[in-house]
């Protein structure tokens, strides 16, 4: 019977790996091959290229991506750490409804967002005409477009990383540690810099990671603001669109090499012991602010911060009301109406990329939720060699920008192949729900994960005491205590597939054309404000799915991430 | 009900050796209890009679069965666990219901047990309420009627009340020993509080390192221990090193540095042990005799007191007979002016039939 546990766990295993090898590293490794290749025969002439001088726009492109990144965490360092440290340990009024606002960013789905910073700051948009006209300027005072512009949409929303680590960082520090630092005589900066940062620094780090990732994988903001700025995640889809597939496979090994490199550091950083001590019960630690003169400038910084960070969401509900030829030469919108929702919902030709991303992000969750919960049990529960290996396969697709997982899919499944059923998957429907699954998979292991450690063993142990067999024991007591946690990850999975963009651009065909496809196209066609309605869509959706998480499941929106 | 029969259990975890070599056999209806220091092999013992470890070596029989290698959930023992694993969705019903439903009890039957259980631990008014509702003991209590609602063969308790404030510990102690004479079922109770040990236990099985160090009833732990280790461990006690010198008459001679002490031939108060071991004498701090004029007869010490300690009920006072060596003694409360002050000179006497010469425990 020894043997009886062992088979469950191989029972359990075989679809995990079979899947992951199958979607994940088949795909990567068939990346590989073609980077190694030229007009079908083995040769290194691609990285030759890449790295020679005959096109140094390729390192370039990298060398950009690179300083770009670093830049952006550099921004959304000096905005998320004072704002966390700021709303976290300070009372003033309102102190609470800021810190809600401050996670905001979150709600904008990358491509939407973009957008709505363009129509903001950008050569024709509302802050910079709207001064020009007030001050009766000749010309705007300033736009963002090029690398201003993806650094100051990167700022914007990758802040957060920092913002709700430090947060989270702060609200674990044990205040009588400070406490007894002042006590022994410290001054408050001492207290500040000897005790207090360091204890911040894991999480900092965590972020800075974190957010480097994101960036060298950000392809919104690059794809619509570059200019002829070049960045090695655009570089990929100009390779593939002009059918250089040999050289998109090269770029997209190199930028996986740094991605995965990445990960690897990361998770030995946070693997490495930890000396934060966990002290029970520890209460909130807030000073009140009893200056007036300086309360009011915190409650002023407050409500700029809040505005800044509302603007693109009210820029967006703007442009969602503008009416088709409303607003083409004209400063601003001439019309404002709700013909552009009346049209999506009436006209089905306009609904059809809802429904396309709706029903291709619900296939994916669907495989999503069960499969990620196995592999998650798995992982959590199940003790067996090779463990660790796997936990690394299941977080590469994170780890792996998206346009990198589209390159992958596209390579694998241009062809037959065992993992399609002997079908060619690029250019039919499926290859879209395949891509989302693969993305968001790691999402909702991640979080079931979370909620998977916070279950003590015993519980599981009482159960079988009681007589029931494993699988009764799985339905009756596991899934419904992890239930709420593994659906609000799976749930936020679902709206990031709903709006995902940059492996919807590589792998759509026109019948399963998903909403952000359908944005660019209505951009190109000037309709801006059918762009926008379906961008309010997307962060309709997102706000329901957040409002479930927190109210209906419990689980806290900075837990989302 | 069962007895458990436990031999020549060996359980390894990789290379670390958690049991070594144990045999025991528990009775029908017998409150057992592993008592030991952390990390003594106590609770895994105790999961390899709930199946969930399978021992490296060594067979586990439930009477004449043989049960080594049956999983959890086909031996019908009823755990309580140390955090007592209630099931959180569930309500107080549900989680006593569980280990009826698994088994397709009737619904009708499920109830009438469900509440009698709930009657006998005195938790029927909470039988709907969410399990997070209600207070560490009533928790307790629940566990342990989910637990005794199967009907196991063997109750199953690891430090169930290790969460629990003092005041509570007490209650639920007198509580889980009315309930184990009420049920008459055989139970194994996991602890390292030596106190619950002597109080609650028909037999005591000390654990340290792995092994058993020895088994026996409360009084017999306590009074006779078989090594050093069983003595400091149950109890307090002074132990001096000491070294056979001879036997004259109805005594045994040993030497301490250079007092000889002696110690009546019997087996009260000499436990077994080989011509190599290295030796202790124990003996318990309200068996010294204490004075401050001088005591006649053997094993007296002079001394000054250097610690009075007030308990109430009674004064521990650390009596300094040399340098490096005080010897512990607990008076009972006699009124004030029995009181002895720190600084005071005094005789202190080990009791020829109060000692007991104990060897070292073997690693």
């Amino acid at each position: 019977m020894l043997n009886a546990e062992k088979r469950k766990t191989i029972f359990l295993l075989i679809p995990v790996v079979v899947i992951l090898t199958g979607y994940v590293l088949y795909p990567t490794f068939e990346t590989f091959l073609e980077s190694i290749k030229r007009n079908g025969v083995f040769s290194l002439q691609n990285y030759k290229d890449f790295f020679g001088a005959k096109s140094a726009a390729n390192f370039e492109a990298l060398w950009n991506s690179i300083w770009i990144s670093l830049l952006s965490v550099l921004f959304s360092a000096l905005i998320g750490i004072p704002l966390a440290y700021i709303f976290n340990r300070y009372d003033f009024p309102g102190r609470k409804f800021f810190s809600n606002i401050a996670i905001m960013p979150i709600v904008l789905p990358s491509l939407v967002g973009v957008i709505a910073f363009m129509f903001l700051y950008g050569e024709a948009g509302l802050v910079p005409n709207a001064i020009k006209d007030i001050f009766n300027l000749s010309e705007v005072p300033f736009s963002i477009g090029g690398i201003s512009g993806i650094l100051i949409v990167h700022a914007y929303t990758m802040y957060p990383y920092f913002y709700i680590t430090t947060s989270s960082a702060l609200n674990n520090i044990d205040p009588s540690m400070e406490e007894s630092a002042l006590s022994l005589g410290a001054s408050k900066f001492k207290v500040f810099w000897k005790v207090t940062f360091p204890l911040l620094t894991p999480g900092i780090v965590a972020a800075s990671l974190l957010v480097f990732m994101v960036s060298m994988a950000s392809f919104s903001a690059p794809f619509l603001l570059a200019g002829g700025f070049r960045v090695l995640s655009l570089q990929i889809y100009f390779s593939k669109i002009n059918g250089d597939l040999e050289m998109a496979a090269t770029q997209s090994v190199i930028l996986s090499i740094v991605s995965i490199s990445f990960l690897l550091f990361m998770r030995w950083y946070q693997g490495r012991k930890d000396y934060r001590m966990a002290s029970k019960g520890i209460g909130a630690h807030r000073s009140e602010v009893n200056n007036p003169f300086i309360k009011w400038t915190m409650v002023s910084i407050g409500i700029i911060a809040m505005i800044i960070l509302l603007l693109p969401h009210a820029t967006l509900l703007v442009l969602s009301l503008v009416p088709d030829g409303a607003w083409t030469w004209q400063t601003y919108p001439t019309a404002l109406g709700l013909e552009n929702f009346r049209l999506l919902f009436e006209d089905p030709h306009i609904w059809e990329p809802v429904r396309n991303s709706l029903f291709m992000a619900f296939i994916a969750c669907l495989g999503v939720l069960v499969f990620g919960v196995i592999t998650s049990y798995a992982l959590v529960k199940r003790s067996f060699i090779g463990k660790n290996l796997l936990d690394i396969l299941v977080m590469i697709p994170w780890a792996l920008p998206a346009t990198v997982v589209g390159m992958n899919l596209i390579l694998a499944f241009n062809k037959p192949s065992v993992f399609s059923f002997g079908n060619i998957l690029v250019g039919t429907f499926w290859i879209l729900p395949l891509a989302y699954f693969v993305r968001f998979l790691p999402l909702v292991v991640r979080s079931t994960n979370a909620v998977l450690e916070q279950l003590d063993d015993s519980i599981e142990e009482a159960a079988q005491n009681l007589g029931a067999k494993w699988f009764y024991t799985f339905r009756r007591v596991v899934i419904p205590i992890i239930l709420p946690g593994v659906l609000s990850g799976t749930l936020l999975a679902f709206v990031q597939a709903v709006g995902e963009f940059p492996t919807s651009v590589l792998l759509y065909t026109l019948g399963n054309r998903p909403i952000s496809i359908e944005i660019m196209n209505q951009l190109r066609m000037f309709n801006i404000g059918q762009a926008a309605a379906y961008g309010m869509i997307q962060v309709g959706l997102i706000a329901i799915v957040m409002f479930i998480s927190t109210r209906i499941f419990g689980v806290k929106a900075d837990k989302a991430l | 009900m069962s007895t458990v029969h436990l031999s020549q259990i060996t359980k390894q975890f990789g290379k670390v050796t958690a049991v070594k070599n144990l045999d025991l056999v528990i009775n029908e209806g017998e409150f057992f209890t592993f008592l030991g220091p952390s990390g003594c092999g106590k609770t895994t013992t105790l999961r390899m009679i709930a199946g969930f470890y399978y021992p490296t070596e060594g067979v586990v029989k439930f009477n004449e069965k043989d049960m080594t290698t049956v999983p959890p959930e086909k031996r019908n023992t009823g755990m309580v666990f140390q955090n007592y694993a209630l099931f959180p969705h569930m309500t107080v019903y549900e989680n006593v219901a569980f280990g009826l439903k698994v088994r397709k009890i009737s619904k009708k039957e499920t109830k009438q047990r469900v509440e009698s259980v709930l009657e006998k631990v005195r938790l029927k008014e909470y039988i709907n309420r969410q399990v997070s509702q209600l207070s560490g003991g009533q928790q307790q209590r629940v566990a342990l009627a989910r637990a005794l609602v199967i009907e196991p063969d063997i109750l199953l308790l690891d430090e169930p009340l290790s969460n629990l404030d003092a005041r509570l510990r007490d209650e639920m102690r007198a509580e889980l020993l009315r309930l184990q004479r009420e049920f008459g079922i055989t139970t194994v109770y996991v602890t390292h509080d030596q106190v619950e040990a002597l109080t609650m236990s028909d037999r005591i099985a000390v654990f340290n390192f792995g092994e058993c160090q020895q088994v026996g009833t409360p009084t017999e732990i306590y009074n006779k221990p078989v090594n050093d280790f069983v003595a400091q461990f149950i109890g307090e006690t002074n132990l001096l090193p000491i070294i056979y010198e001879k036997t004259i008459d109805s005594q045994r001679v040993y030497r301490y540095k250079e007092t000889s002490i002696y110690v009546n031939e019997s087996s009260h108060n000499i436990a077994k042990y080989q011509e190599t071991d290295e030796l202790y004498i124990s003996v318990r701090p309200e068996a010294v005799i204490i004075s401050e004029n001088k005591i006649e007869g053997n094993n007296v010490f002079e001394g000054v007191i250097d610690l009075v300690q007030f308990t109430g009920e009674s004064l521990h006072l650390l009596v300094k007979i040399d340098d490096n060596t005080t010897i512990r003694v607990t008076e009972l409360n006699q009124g004030i002016e029995s009181y002895k002050k720190e600084g005071t000179k005094v005789y202190v006497q080990l009791p020829e039939n109060r000692v007991r010469v104990v060897p070292k425990m073997k690693e």
